[in-house]
């Protein structure tokens, strides 16, 4: 013990130790407030962010398919990947409905291309309605518990995402494409990428 | 009276029959959920594509397909409950009026109580100490002894 420890306690030694406990609990109050408004901050920063930029790796995500399928996007690196948000109840989806199953076949032969269709807040007797209506038979799955929508931050369907061999994304169309002509364009773009 | 005698165990042969074939088709037919059934499970319900537009007042075809969904899941006996969870794994668990109590969706139970707590603890404390400080203003100085022209004025008043 120190000289200093041994001490007497100054007079008004209880009010200093009342003030010091007062003291520790506005501190730990304001700790608990200040912590509160950075997880706020980091969440609300969270849901501020935009889209994945064209040119970002695309993190992996799976979709499971109307058939029961699981498909890793990881799994798929080495090809280019064409991911279609759509909806049945989206009419706008039913313009490049054609065109894409149409670009399915062009460029399913060379196997360097893949088509997924990510079917968003959607009812499965609908939606597997819409496949049968536009005869697609490029894998389509449901978004379960929006996952995969979340993770590219989608703005309403439809959106497509075309992620190159090496996983970057290389473009974001939002809105229905308008011609097959326009889907080849982004695709063989995305195939040209080193 | 004799003469209907020997119907009676027709007439009770022929009721049977007529009780098991009705009970027969009531368990056959599925129960048709009315709209009132259908509209207290989608209440509690969200569409993402609308946000804020609880489900049994939103307006959009997406809307309504689930609605139809919640009815033919109604009609299979599926509890009220069960339709949420489907909705909730389905399409995440931002469907949810009500958030799911685990992980950190306890927050928003917690919190608010405690915030409500700690204010009234502040406030209690604030207001116990504006009214000691109220109080110790009210309260006269003290007369000092050292006060000279006090005590030479008392001197003077003693001697008249």
């Amino acid at each position: 013990m120190t000289q200093h420890d041994a001490a007497p306690a100054p007079e008004g030694a209880p009010e200093t130790t009342s003030g010091s406990r007062l003291t520790l609990g506005w501190s730990v109050a304001f700790g608990l407030v200040l912590v509160l408004l950075v997880f706020v901050g980091l969440m609300l920063r969270r849901t501020q962010e935009g889209p994945i930029q064209v040119g970002d790796t695309v993190p992996n995500f799976v979709l499971t398919t109307f058939d029961g399928q699981q498909i890793h996007l990881a799994d798929l690196r080495g090809k280019v990947v064409v991911v279609n948000f759509w909806a049945s109840w989206c009419k706008p989806c039913e313009q490049e409905a054609a065109d894409l199953e149409a670009a399915w076949r062009h460029y399913q032969p060379q196997e360097n291309v893949v088509f997924l269709g990510v079917n968003y807040v959607d009812t499965e007797p609908e939606a597997k309605g819409y496949l049968a209506k536009f005869d697609i038979t490029y894998p389509n799955g449901p978004d379960l518990g929006t996952r995969i929508s979340q993770q590219f931050r989608i703005r309403g369907v439809p959106e497509t995402y075309v992620i190159d061999a090496q996983g970057r994304l290389t473009d974001a169309q939002i809105g229905p494409f308008t011609s097959l002509q326009e889907i080849k364009s982004v695709v063989d773009s995305a195939l040209a990428q080193k | 009276m004799k003469r209907w005698f020997w119907m009676l165990p027709l007439l009770a042969a022929a009721a049977l029959v007529f009780g098991v074939v009705t009970a027969q088709a009531q368990i056959g037919t599925p129960h048709e959920p009315t709209d009132d059934e259908v509209n207290a499970v989608a209440s509690q319900l969200y569409c993402p594509v609308c946000e804020n537009i609880p489900l049994d007042v939103c307006g959009t075809q997406a809307c309504a397909q689930w609605r139809e969904l919640i009815r033919e899941q109604l009609a299979q006996g599926w509890t009220e409950e069960a339709i949420k969870a489907y909705f909730a794994e389905q399409y995440g668990d931002r469907v949810l009026a009500e958030p799911p109590r685990r992980g950190l969706n306890w927050l928003v139970y917690v919190l608010p109580p405690l915030l409500i707590l700690g204010g009234g603890v502040v406030l209690a404390q604030a207001f116990r100490s504006w009214r000691t400080a109220a109080e110790d203003a009210e309260e006269p100085p003290p007369a000092t002894i050292d006060d000279e022209y006090a005590a030479r004025l008392e001197e003077e008043l003693k001697k008249r």
